[in-house]
């Protein structure tokens, strides 16, 4: 085999006179870019399979390791970006689709920073989260029009549908035990418990040892009904069908045979080291209609007690598709926008295909508007959530709660290197090597994503408070309190929001 | 009185354990001190990480309640504290013939790199501080002071 031309991406910089040889670096790293020398005491780092985890650095003991991006030193050219020629080498060495992890990293503009939140000035007053009671509890589920009341008896005649309650209004995306470890499903599921918030199993079943977890998962019915079974549907609070995700629009799943080890094996219902291959579309589905009777069927089976989200990837139609899925009987409408993450993807269709989750929540939400059927369905958005501020904008926005994934990972230790679909990932989350799932301890990753919500549920508030609205469900779909800075007016209209500098 | 306790399933194998052990017991305290100039008389670990495959775990003496290393101490060297409860060992009066290596159910006593005595005898860091370095230094918790 020819001399590979791709250059290493990373440069990796080992201060001598800091290094001990300790050899933590060598013993960390699952692509086995140190090496320890005995003959001289010394170690010898190979860049060209680093991936830029920053494992190494954040563990040396005298911070002798600096990993940076390698500047390749190609001549400047603004149509040959470096990130394409180097697909190209890939390509051209290895005949293959370039696969990639977790969410797009193109620069496609970010609306959520394109957005400006209001405040209070004295016409209206601004609320002291510390000294006033202000409500972020959410839920889910569909609401009825109207509520009939039985005046003589004091009680409602109208059945509710099944709410879900969540204490804020972030839940955790679908990530699959598959696709994560178990010590990271453990730590997003009890984190979800001790939050008031839910989980979500993804398209890979639920491993038994979370049944007793079940009141803050909610369960995915996907494409290759992985591990459905009738318990599955019991003990999970919620369940999901997902048509789509906003890494992938269009495009099915495939977790590799070596992945498949006993324990996912009875957790998907596979034998052990079989490919899981989720196909593209379900094929029982090519219509609403069919939808409508997925959804039926799935509602039967759970005794109408549990809501039934539909999660679609923001596409170009995404408001007309949303519409009949409500239409179709879900209860959640979950719309992963174009930055959405995945465990393993196409980069091509990862970068290229799907629109960013703003502007298909802007458009879900005036369409069910339109049509009068906003109240039948709660939206969940998806894809490129951040910050409690990207929280707060997409609740202005319309949505009744958001999804976070790449976040939540974030705080479980992930340094997004996009390497997910390696199975190599030296932070414990993206793998199921026993040496490598050992390094997230569920109670840490736990106590760490506790942490982020309660932080983000006191920013909530405090931007709330600053508006002076003292309940989220004000600020829902209330979207006088956004302004559009540095937006064409084409753009603030179909996020139906003014300019900046525009009054009521 | 508080111990480490070891948590085997979230040992990463790492042995920054036993680098901070051995900062801690060196002369200077300082890291690339110790490892870069000190080379002749840095100590051991008073830590060992204990690994097979994918099992790996910290294991540093348990200061056993019938700790056969101080009954079976020809010198006395070996004692318990009775103010801590913990197993120490006076150095001074080891004279090394090794009877606590040999004794020792979990393998822990070591000799020292001239051979003459006890070498690598956890002290639980009594009175260095809070919690031991080993624990306070371990980056996932597979090691808790309780």
């Amino acid at each position: 085999m020819a001399k590979s031309l791709l250059l290493p991406e990373f440069k990796i910089e080992r201060d001598s006179a800091r290094c001990i040889a300790c050899q933590v670096c060598a013993r960390q790293c699952a692509n086995a870019v140190h090496t320890y020398d005995e003959t001289d005491d010394s170690l010898w780092s190979e860049e060209a399979q680093c991936v830029g985890c920053q494992r190494c650095v954040t563990l040396c003991p005298t911070g002798a390791l600096e990993v940076r991006r390698r500047e390749r030193g190609f001549r400047e050219n603004a149509n040959w970006e470096e990130s394409f020629l180097y697909r190209l080498y890939k390509q051209a060495e290895t005949g293959g689709i370039v696969l990639t992890g977790m969410g797009c990293d193109r620069p496609y503009p970010i609306y959520w920073d394109h957005l400006l939140l209001n405040a209070s000035q004295v016409t209206n007053p601004s609320i002291d989260p510390l000294r006033e009671p202000i409500e972020i509890r959410t839920f889910l589920g569909r609401k009825e029009a109207w509520l009939d009341v039985d005046w003589e008896h004091r009680s409602l005649k109208t059945v509710l549908a099944p709410q879900l309650e969540l204490s804020l209004p972030v839940l955790f995306s679908a990530m699959s035990y598959g696709s994560i470890s178990y010590n990271a499903f453990r730590s997003l599921a009890e984190a979800a418990r001790e939050v008031g918030t839910l989980c979500n199993s993804g398209e890979g079943g639920l491993h038994p040892d979370f049944y007793a977890l079940g009141g803050n998962i909610i369960v995915q019915v996907a494409s290759g009904r992985f591990g459905v079974t009738p318990e599955y549907l019991q003990v999970a609070r919620a369940i999901e069908i997902k048509i789509g995700q906003g890494a992938k629009p269009g495009i099915g799943g495939h977790l590799p045979g070596e992945k498949v080890t006993p324990e996912i094996s009875r957790t998907r219902r596979i034998p052990v080291g079989s490919d899981a291959i989720s196909p593209a579309p379900h094929h029982d589905i090519y219509s609403i209609e069919d939808l409508e009777r997925l959804i039926f069927a799935i509602k039967e089976t759970t005794n109408y007690q549990k809501p039934v989200s539909v999660k679609i990837a923001a596409v170009h139609n995404v408001a007309a598709i949303a519409s009949g899925a409500v239409r179709a009987g879900a209860d959640i409408i979950a719309i992963d926008g174009i930055r959405g993450g995945t465990g393993a993807a196409p980069q091509v269709i990862r970068d290229n295909v799907g629109i960013p989750a703003e502007i298909a929540l802007a458009q879900v939400d005036e369409r069910l508007r339109q049509e009068g059927i906003r109240h039948r369905a709660s939206i969940v958005i998806a894809g490129g959530i951040r910050s409690s501020s990207d929280v707060i904008k997409a609740v202005a926005l319309g949505a009744d709660a958001v999804y976070i994934g790449t976040a939540a990972l974030l705080a479980l230790g992930c340094h997004l290197c996009q390497k997910c679909y390696t199975g190599r990932c030296n932070w414990g989350i993206a793998t199921q090597d026993p040496i490598l799932t050992k390094r997230l301890n569920p109670q840490i990753g736990k106590r760490r994503l506790v942490n982020l919500m309660r932080a983000w549920a006191l920013e909530m508030k405090e931007i709330l408070g600053g508006m002076g609205i003292n309940a989220i469900e004000s600020l829902r779909g209330n979207r006088e309190q956004l302004r559009a800075v540095g937006l064409r007016r084409e753009e603030a209209q179909l996020l139906g929001v003014k300019l900046a500098g525009e009054g009521w | 009185m508080k111990k480490i306790r070891i948590h085997e399933e979230y040992c990463i194998g790492c042995h920054l354990c036993e680098i901070t052990c051995v900062v801690k017991h060196s002369p200077s305290g300082k890291i690339i001190k110790t490892f870069r100039e000190e080379k002749e008389n840095r100590p051991l670990p008073r830590v060992r990480v204990e690994e097979e495959g994918y099992v790996s775990f910290a294991l540093q003496c348990r200061h056993c309640d019938d700790a056969p290393c101080v009954e079976n101490c020809l010198t006395g060297a070996m004692y318990r504290d009775e103010k801590t409860g913990m197993v120490l060992c006076d150095e001074d009066r080891c004279m090394g013939c090794w009877m606590c290596v040999m004794s020792c159910p979990f393998g822990v006593a070591e000799r020292s790199k001239d051979r003459t005595r006890v070498g690598s005898k956890c002290d639980g860091c009594v009175g260095k501080g809070e919690v031991p370095p080993c624990v306070e230094n371990c980056p996932n918790e597979a090691l808790t002071y309780e």
